[in-house]
């Protein structure tokens, strides 16, 4: 689907389609959730088969899983406390569901389910119902207090609390914007310079040599992609995990 | 671009696949998957603290014990000194007793030998006297002197008594 008809064709990469043949057209099951479960199927299958030895000296794939788990449980309790454990099972799934996202992505013909702005604010909206619910479950009206700091001057209020709703209600839109919009830039990046690859490399004798360098950028690109693809996930989960203590906490 | 066509029914259907998607895996992660690491990490966790106890209790008894070797080592090495200085003292003793006893003899043998050696001389001397008497007298004979027996002693007594000096 590259350089088709030699034009730069950089976007119909994430174009919906119905995957799983009839059934899945049926219930408009489409190519992003088959990779959605294909996500959820490594995670899973990490989690359950990497750890199945139970091993004191773990191995390559409990290593793995152990250090995951880790790594997001450390998170949480660093940037939550200790009252936000019982949301550790939600941040990792989030992180874990991100980060495989990402990184399934960039395999070719795969397809990024986490450059659809629609299941990035979906994963968001999910976020931000949660901290919500938290925050008026654990305050109650007290909740309304996040909007207005204690301590500030009464008359900066008509200031200060508008920028505080906007800055609430704005998480949920910076937070899933921020991952669609790296994904997608990497990605048409990706995409425009493999096109590059291919129309230089018709353009007579010299044109492999110099598809050579849009080769190169693309390899570069690749490892850079695959930064890109942890940090994001990484931003994601720390953004949520700053966000419950927000809720825990109230500031 | 075709992440903003929300006019597409797909983008809605997509959604709902992914709440449930993103449900079951949460679920299946919650209450299967997790607990079973964190069971394998508590496990771990509790070995190496068993371990560690075992070290550390190992460590007291193998410092007790070194303390025990240590004192035993003290007291018997404090033991063997004093049974040296006992048997210095004896043997000190012991020796200062024999080298007085044998002063003593040797004191008694040397005046013994001193009381022999002025008896020899005494009689050396007395012999001498009666010998130098008897010379006297036969000197004055052969010049004719007389003179008495008991002058002549007398007179030689003198010399000898001077000579004796």
């Amino acid at each position: 689907m590259a350089a088709e008809g030699k034009a730069i064709d950089a976007l119909s990469q994430f174009q919906l389609a119905t995957s799983l043949g009839p059934i899945g057209a049926s219930v408009n099951f489409t190519q992003s959730n088959l990779y959605m479960i294909f996500a959820a199927a490594i995670i899973l299958g990490l989690m359950t088969w990497g750890m199945r030895a139970r091993a004191v000296v773990p191995g390559r794939w409990q290593s793995l899983a152990e250090s995951a788990y880790e790594f997001i449980h450390r998170m949480v309790t660093d940037q939550v406390g200790e009252e936000g454990k019982r949301f550790f099972p939600f941040v990792f799934t989030l992180f874990m569901f991100v980060l495989v996202g990402n990184m399934l992505g960039l395999f070719p013909y795969a397809f990024t389910f986490t450059s659809h702005i629609a299941v990035t604010f979906g994963l968001a909206a999910i976020v931000f119902v949660l901290i919500t619910v938290v925050a008026w479950s654990l305050h109650g009206k007290k909740f309304f207090g996040y909007f207005f700091p204690e301590g500030a001057p009464l008359w900066l209020a008509p200031i200060i609390v508008p920028v505080e709703i906007v800055s609430y209600l704005s998480r949920p839109v910076s937070l899933s914007i921020r991952l669609f919009a790296n994904m997608v830039a990497g990605h048409v990046m990706l995409k425009v310079f493999a096109t590059f690859v291919v129309m230089l490399a018709g353009l007579g004798a010299v044109g492999p040599f110099i598809a050579v360098m849009p080769l190169a950028i693309n390899v570069a690109l690749v490892g850079f992609e695959v930064l890109v693809a942890f940090l994001q996930a990484y931003v994601f989960a720390i953004l949520t995990c700053i966000y419950l203590h927000d809720a825990v906490h109230l500031h | 671009m075709p992440q903003l066509d929300f006019a597409n029914p797909l983008m809605m259907s997509k959604l709902v696949w992914l709440l449930i998607i993103f449900g079951f895996l949460f679920f299946v992660l919650k209450n299967y998957a997790l607990p079973q690491v964190a069971s394998v990490l508590d496990e771990r966790a509790a070995r190496i603290a068993a371990d560690l106890n075992a070290a550390r209790d190992a460590q007291a008894a193998g410092e007790a014990a070194l303390a025990e070797i240590r004192a035993a080592t003290a007291a018997a090495r404090a033991e063997a000194q004093a049974a040296i200085a006992a048997a210095m003292v004896e043997a000190q003793t012991k020796s200062a007793a024999q080298a007085a006893e044998i002063n003593a003899r040797l004191a008694t043998q040397v005046a013994q030998a001193e009381q022999q050696v002025r008896a020899a001389r005494d009689q050396a001397m007395g012999a001498l006297r009666e010998v130098a008497g008897e010379t006297a007298t036969a000197m004055l004979s052969r010049l004719a002197i007389a003179a008495p027996a008991n002058d002549v002693t007398a007179a030689v007594d003198r010399a000898a008594s001077q000579g004796a000096r």
